[in-house]
């Protein structure tokens, strides 16, 4: 496989008070590519994820330390603006979560308008492929001036993917996207997924190792903020080499 | 690029802006204290708190006779409005649903709104009328219907913090609903309704208005409860706007008094409660009142 | 655990609860009734003066008491305008403090502010008066008006001199008085909005002014109106500060620097010493008729909070 190399996370620490969330994590993400990220609760996925587009440092008494290279560029470099990275880092979150007092249509656009320079045909149509991509335009072509928290929670969480792809970016984050939902929003989403692999690179924290092997090209494990293990996911839960990883695959532990 | 500079500017301008916001709570406030101490503090003396006032023109003199007396009405106010308040919010807690107890609740709601001053007028047609004269009796009932709706409104609140399944656990003993009601529920709160009351009187303590054609006032230490009263915020209000400056100073010695005892009324409060972030007046119902609108139909 | 044992009564449990909730029936209602004896009260106290005065009580612009006209516009406008003024005032310094306070703070300034508050909340009317009185005023005499006048005189709004008390000084004291009160229940309203909608905006490149515009002050928004329906109802019906600082005078002016008088503060300033029974009767029906406001603001605050209230509250019932 001809992938290149879209991320490349060195020596990556991250502090949350006297908490060392994330221990030195070295990895490389290809591009279009799915990597998902399992572990015990608490071990510092969420933490790691975070980091990856500079949104852990909002959080009070928190510091980052290391080197994000995302297309070669450190995005925690000195004269980097965190605001403008943010540009080209997608997220989702847990819990679904439309801006209120926003239509659909305004919710999808929202992060091009803050941006600007887009003229008002540009954005319908940007938003018309967004939606597709995510699998919600049949479901909303009708209704996009409604309020966005009309929706359901598995049509919720799609809106907030369309909403993040409608900024082009190309590495999307995923915290626990599914975890939310009923299985029926979570099988929609896990092809969504599928889906965006084509075009995108996702990574994305799950705490269901089912999930992950059903959907991630790789997967890496994580243990308290160390990465225990990464690599391929069929080899990872057939044949994993590290015993931490084995136990908690198999379940007697985490 | 143009446009992320502008959004820049913006936010810095932005965050600028509500950071100095504060600055225009913080700035009067510390002049009107800086004011208040340096003005009255070397009034504030022994003989200013014990006492009486001396003739019109005179030096000297003291504030006994005020103070005493908002202690008095203070007392009696509570006295009324703390049994009454309690069973009501009492009622309202354990017994909400119904015609009877939404009545109860749109009421006290209603009286929250009510200026201090129609309270005043309204206990002048009531008692001081029929008494032909002005009486501390007056200015504590008076001040009792400004204390009552709050403490239903905080008790109600705070009784409703225990969550059902301990009413049930103790029905499950065997336990008549009375006695659930007053020897688990309303002792088990106790600590945080005494502090709700705290406020409410803290409140009260401050309170002018109601008291001017109530209470009204007067020179002499009064024991009387048939006879006009005078109390701290009165008797300030009495001083300030006279022409002699004895008594104006007298009027600024006498109001850092006045916060002072609320803020020692304030400060036992929230020792009591063992917090110090907690609210129980018109924020707190809010609050409340909030939830409540925008989750029922209307 | 003796005390709780039942036997000590010859009553049934059962209905001993019933005696226990009839006597909370009763209270309840004595409540109630104190309540709409209020208002009955202040209903038969008015009544002589709408009975004799008719409409031109609502009506009119003068309020005479010495020839027996009355007429409560006056007190209406100043009313008005000083509680519009002094929400116009502290309404942005509020909620931008409440912004502020709840996100951008560091937690040891914050709680330091948040004790000026609290202070601030604590301070009774009379107070307020008396430093609006003997500080307040004259800064405004010989201070801000001619700094106003020079600078914005040409506006019918700074016409003519001020003696320290008047519209704006009332305004400004009632400002500072109903800031805590917003800005504390704006605060409580921030603080629970949940932190993944702040990072989703972050996420999406927001910069900080963006998140908390789309995060923390739209969906905050029913609530920030009802906390400033709350402080006007407030500035409405406060009494003392205002008489102390208002001027008393009768007369409606354009001019922020002219004496007024508020509904509270004529009623203040002229129960004890009505010259007839008509005098006082009147007072009574201006009492009336503020009773009525606060109870429509009280209202309105209810019905606004509703209606912004973001859908989602709404229709999950």
């Amino acid at each position: 496989m001809d992938k290149q190399i879209i991320l490349k996370v060195k020596n990556l620490d991250a502090h949350f008070g006297t908490l060392h969330a994330v221990k030195n994590i070295n990895l490389e993400y290809q591009e279009k590519s799915v990597t998902a990220i399992i572990g015990p609760s608490g071990c510092g996925k969420s933490t790691y994820i975070r980091c990856l587009n500079r949104i852990h440092e909002e959080l009070p008494n928190s510091f980052v330390t290391g080197q994000v290279e995302l297309k070669g560029q450190d995005i925690y470099a000195p004269e980097v603006d965190p605001v403008e990275i943010r540009r080209n880092i997608g997220m989702v979150f847990q819990k679904p979560t439309p801006f209120p007092g926003m239509s659909i249509y305004e919710n999808t656009i929202i992060g091009l308008k803050l941006q600007g320079g887009h003229s008002k045909s540009e954005l319908m149509d940007i938003a018309e492929a967004s939606l597709k991509k995510a699998f919600l335009w049949e479901e909303v072509k009708d209704k996009l001036k409604k309020e966005g928290t009309s929706l359901s929670g598995g049509q919720q969480q799609r809106l907030c993917i369309a909403r993040a792809l409608a900024v082009n970016p190309p590495l999307l984050l995923m915290d626990e996207p599914t975890s939310a939902l009923d299985p029926i929003a979570t099988a929609k989403i896990e092809e969504l997924i599928d889906e965006l692999r084509k075009e995108y690179t996702v990574i994305i924290v799950t705490h269901n190792m089912q999930q992950a092997s059903r959907i991630a090209d790789y997967t890496s494990f994580f243990v308290s903020g160390d990465l225990i293990e990464h690599g391929k996911s069929e080899l990872i839960f057939t044949n994993p080499t590290n015993k931490k990883t084995e136990d908690y695959i198999t379940g007697r532990f985490g | 690029m143009n446009r992320l500079y502008f959004r820049k500017i913006k936010n810095f301008i932005f965050l600028g802006l509500i950071s100095l916001s504060s600055l225009f709570i913080i700035i009067p406030l510390s002049i009107l204290l800086v004011f208040l101490i340096s003005k009255g503090l070397h009034g504030l003396t022994w003989s200013f708190i014990t006492e009486l006032p001396k003739p019109a023109g005179e030096m000297g003199g003291g504030i006994v006779h005020a103070l005493l007396g908002t202690i008095w009405i203070l007392s009696l106010a509570s006295f009324i409005s703390i049994p009454i308040g309690i069973l009501g919010g009492v009622f309202l807690s354990e017994y909400g649903e119904g015609f009877l107890a939404n009545t109860l609740r749109y009421s006290a709601d209603l009286m929250t709104g009510v200026p201090s001053i129609v309270i005043g007028i309204f206990t002048y047609a009531l008692i001081v009328i029929p008494m032909k004269s002005f009486s501390a009796l007056a200015g504590a009932i008076a001040l009792s219907l400004i204390m009552l709706p709050t403490i239903i409104r905080s008790t109600e609140e705070i009784l409703k913090l225990t969550p059902k399944h301990i009413r049930k656990a103790a029905l499950a003993l065997g336990v008549p609903r009375w006695k659930v009601i007053f020897f688990i529920i309303v002792k088990g709160n106790i600590s945080t309704l005494f502090t709700g009351i705290i406020l409410a009187i803290s409140r009260a303590t401050g309170e002018t208005a109601p008291l001017l054609f109530t209470a009204f006032g007067n020179m002499y230490l009064s024991s009387s409860w048939k006879e006009p009263m005078a109390t701290l915020p009165v008797q300030i209000y009495n001083y300030a706007i006279s022409p002699l400056e004895n008594w104006q100073n007298q009027a600024w010695s006498g109001a850092l008094l006045l916060i002072i005892l609320i803020l020692i009324l304030n400060i036992c409060a929230r020792l009591i409660s063992g917090r110090f972030d907690v609210g129980h007046g018109p924020k707190f119902i809010f609050m409340k009142l909030r939830k409540k609108w925008t989750s029922k139909s209307f | 655990m003796t005390y709780l044992s039942s036997t000590r009564f010859k009553l049934a449990p059962h209905k001993q609860d019933k005696i226990c909730l009839w006597g909370l029936r009763l209270f309840a209602i004595v409540i109630i009734a104190l309540i709409v004896g209020l208002l009955i009260a202040l209903f038969h106290l008015a009544f002589p003066a709408f009975k004799e005065l008719g409409f031109s009580f609502f009506k009119g612009t003068a309020w005479l008491p010495s020839e027996g006209i009355f007429g409560i516009l006056p007190f209406v406008y100043g009313t008005f305008l000083t509680s519009f003024l002094a929400i116009l005032i502290a309404g942005p310094i509020s909620v931008a403090s409440a912004l502020f306070l709840s996100e951008i703070c560091p937690k040891r300034l914050a709680s330091f502010v948040n004790l000026f508050i609290e202070i601030l909340a604590s301070i009774p009317s009379i107070i307020f008066g008396l430093w609006g009185l003997f500080y307040l005023a004259p800064w405004m005499r010989d201070t801000a008006s001619p700094f106003l006048k020079s600078h914005f005189g040409f506006l019918p709004f700074f016409e003519g001199t001020s003696f320290g008390v008047g519209l704006l000084t009332a305004s400004l004291i009632l400002a500072l008085m109903i800031i805590p009160t917003i800005t504390s229940i704006c605060r409580e309203i921030m603080k629970v909005v949940p932190c993944e909608q702040k990072e989703a905006a972050l996420a999406l490149g927001a910069t900080r002014q963006e998140m908390l515009k789309l995060a923390v002050i739209s969906p905050s928004f029913s609530g920030i109106m009802g906390a400033l329906m709350l402080g006007l109802g407030r500035a409405l019906g406060e009494t003392m500060a205002v008489a102390m600082l208002i001027g008393n005078n009768p007369k409606i002016s354009l001019s922020l620097f002219a004496p007024a008088s508020t509904m509270a503060s004529v009623i203040a300033n002229e129960y004890s010493e009505a010259v007839s029974s008509l005098h006082t009767s009147a007072l009574c029906a201006v009492a009336v008729v503020l009773f009525f406001i606060s109870l429509l603001i009280n209202v309105l605050a209810r019905v606004i909070v509703w209606r912004f209230a973001p859908l989602s509250n709404r229709s999950r019932g």
